[in-house]
């Protein structure tokens, strides 16, 4: 075992001793000074999550969040000095975290924040004026053949929960007595310009949105979201998108002449 | 005659190095009172970790900054004292962000922070031998080709000190700089707390490395706690105002190199712009005073 093999298990690992060749030249004992780097490691990671997390952090509040996360934290140490990326893992984590069984769209918060920091940093790619996808799609002939590219930082999540109602309870000071948590909600997370956006949406939508985001078809996205909900609104759907600036490009797919 | 450098030579850069000015570290918190105020400071630093991004506000504020003022990239997570070779992906992602900002400095740390596939969010002390020595000088060299610019290597806060250590702190540092060509990042924080909790003298310390390689200094706060014989053990936390033990040292590190491009670290405990471009401001009037 080397040197920073001993360091680095002590460090993630709260139950292990202080490793060995250690000392302090005032003479005192090794672990309390070595306590120092694993609180570093510990609490800086914690603090990132805490930051990533703000809304499941009040669902759960301080003291639990913070337990949760340092228990992920030993489970599910960082791969990558990209810290902006940490806590990828952390909503499977809380699904199957016990205690937290009693929040049960506490991981579907989760997932929606997650959603939120990579809309965040997603790339700049520029999307297409509205009038000009507006234009494109009215003097379009064979519309059903249509592709639509959406921005990278476009992204669904379906919910047994209302996890874009919960979530927008905590954007405001305002009374949670009206919420309710416990019907299905499906939410849509893009970045228009430099604001993150969430708006809830249904089944149908994210069948669709999903089925553009494989590069299906517009046809084939539509039989694909009326499958997932027979109130699929295509138009409504699609003025969310457009008037969000969420389409970048219009491809019309390759047609073999007869 | 024109003569062709080699390619991976380290040669500097086409932007100059830093000005001999006071500095901020930018917090995101900051980047628009930043944009609406065009505070009279010398440069920005942003860790460089921080901007590995695609896309997004970072890069859209960091841009409109960087056509302002001269930048300060500093790497927070390159593990150049690692065991293992460096993250060749990482260095990868070093290089496009200098490509894209042209920073007038890049700088990093004596010290580890990945080991195997789990990188630990802290910098990690080393033990100075010569295995080590032989290490991070390896490890120098290939960020310096790599880059094609020389860098700065920031001397470390640290807490424990190893057995295995063979090599003065002061002495590996300045062998390191003698052997690969880089420069200094004097944290003059990081040497008051080193000194302190290892029962240093900071100026003895300081008047052991080799001066005349730094190119920035770092001015940040500390933390204190006490170890199990309840003795001062000071913890670099980035948290708190400048000490004034830490001024005083800093006067006296001017004193002996002329101006240097001052940073004033803050990333805990963030507080208002206008109280980071106070302490700016104190370092720069120490800064006016040794120039010539």
């Amino acid at each position: 075992m080397s040197l920073h093999d001993a360091f680095a298990d002590a460090l993630i690992s709260p139950d292990l001793p202080c490793p060995d060749g250690l000392f302090s030249s005032n003479g005192a004992d090794p672990a309390s000074r070595f306590a120092v780097y694993r609180n570093n490691v510990h609490s800086s990671l914690i603090n990132a999550l805490v930051s990533a997390y703000p809304v499941t952090f009040q669902l759960v509040g301080e003291a639990f969040f913070r337990a949760m996360a340092g228990l992920f934290v030993q489970a599910c140490p960082p791969a990558s000095p990209l810290i902006s990326e940490y806590g990828s893992a952390f909503a499977a984590f809380i699904q199957d975290f016990e205690p937290a069984a009693s929040v049960p769209y506490l991981a579907d918060v989760a997932r929606l924040e997650r959603l939120r920091v990579r809309a965040y940093h997603a790339a700049d790619t520029p999307p297409m004026n509205q009038q000009a996808v507006l234009e494109a799609l009215q003097g379009q002939t064979d519309l059903g053949a249509l592709r639509l590219q959406l921005h990278p930082s476009l992204a669904t999540l379906n919910s047994a929960y209302a996890v874009v109602a919960v979530w927008a309870a905590h954007q405001t000071e305002g009374t949670l007595a009206s919420l309710n948590p416990w019907h299905p909600q499906g939410a849509l997370v893009l970045r228009q310009g430099l604001a993150v956006k969430v708006f809830a949406i249904d089944a149908g939508s994210v069948a669709f949105i999903n089925s553009l985001n494989h590069g299906t078809a517009l046809e084939m996205a539509v039989t694909h979201a009326l499958e997932a909900s027979a109130e699929f609104d295509l138009h409504q759907c699609l003025t969310v998108l457009i008037s969000h600036d969420a389409i970048t490009h219009l491809h019309l797919e390759e047609k073999v002449s007869p | 005659m024109m003569t062709l450098s080699p390619q991976h030579s380290v040669s500097p850069a086409q932007v100059p190095g830093l000005p001999y000015r006071a500095g901020l570290g930018l917090k995101n918190e900051h980047f628009n009172e930043v944009l609406e105020t065009s505070p009279d400071i010398g440069f920005f630093e942003v860790h460089a970790e921080n901007y590995m991004v695609a896309g997004g506000p970072f890069h859209h504020y960091l841009g409109l900054i960087r056509e302002q003022y001269p930048l300060s990239l500093h790497g927070v997570g390159l593990s150049i004292g690692g065991e293992g070779p460096l993250n060749r992906e990482h260095l990868a992602r070093l290089a496009t962000l200098i490509e894209r900002y042209q920073p007038h400095s890049f700088s990093e740390h004596l010290a580890w922070s990945s080991h195997g596939p789990v990188f630990l969010n802290d910098l990690l002390p080393l033990a100075y031998d010569t295995a080590t020595l032989n290490r991070v000088c390896e490890h120098i060299d290939q960020v310096q080709s790599t880059l094609r610019r020389p860098m700065l290597l920031e001397n470390p806060s640290t807490y424990v000190q190893f057995e295995r250590s063979t090599i003065d702190e002061t002495d590996f540092i300045g062998e390191v700089i003698r052997r690969t060509g880089c420069g200094l990042l004097l944290d003059v924080n990081n040497v008051y707390v080193s000194c302190i909790n290892h029962q240093r003298d900071p100026l003895a310390y300081i008047d052991a490395l080799p001066l005349r390689a730094v190119g920035e200094i770092h001015l940040a706060g500390f933390a204190e706690d006490t170890d199990s014989l309840g003795d001062r053990l000071l913890i670099d936390d980035h948290g708190a105002p400048i000490d004034n033990a830490v001024w005083q040292l800093y006067e006296q590190v001017l004193a002996r190199t002329g101006p240097v491009a001052t940073l004033i670290e803050r990333d805990n405990q963030v507080p208002a712009f206008s109280v980071l471009l106070a302490e700016a401001q104190h370092a720069q009037s120490h800064l006016t005073q040794v120039t010539p």
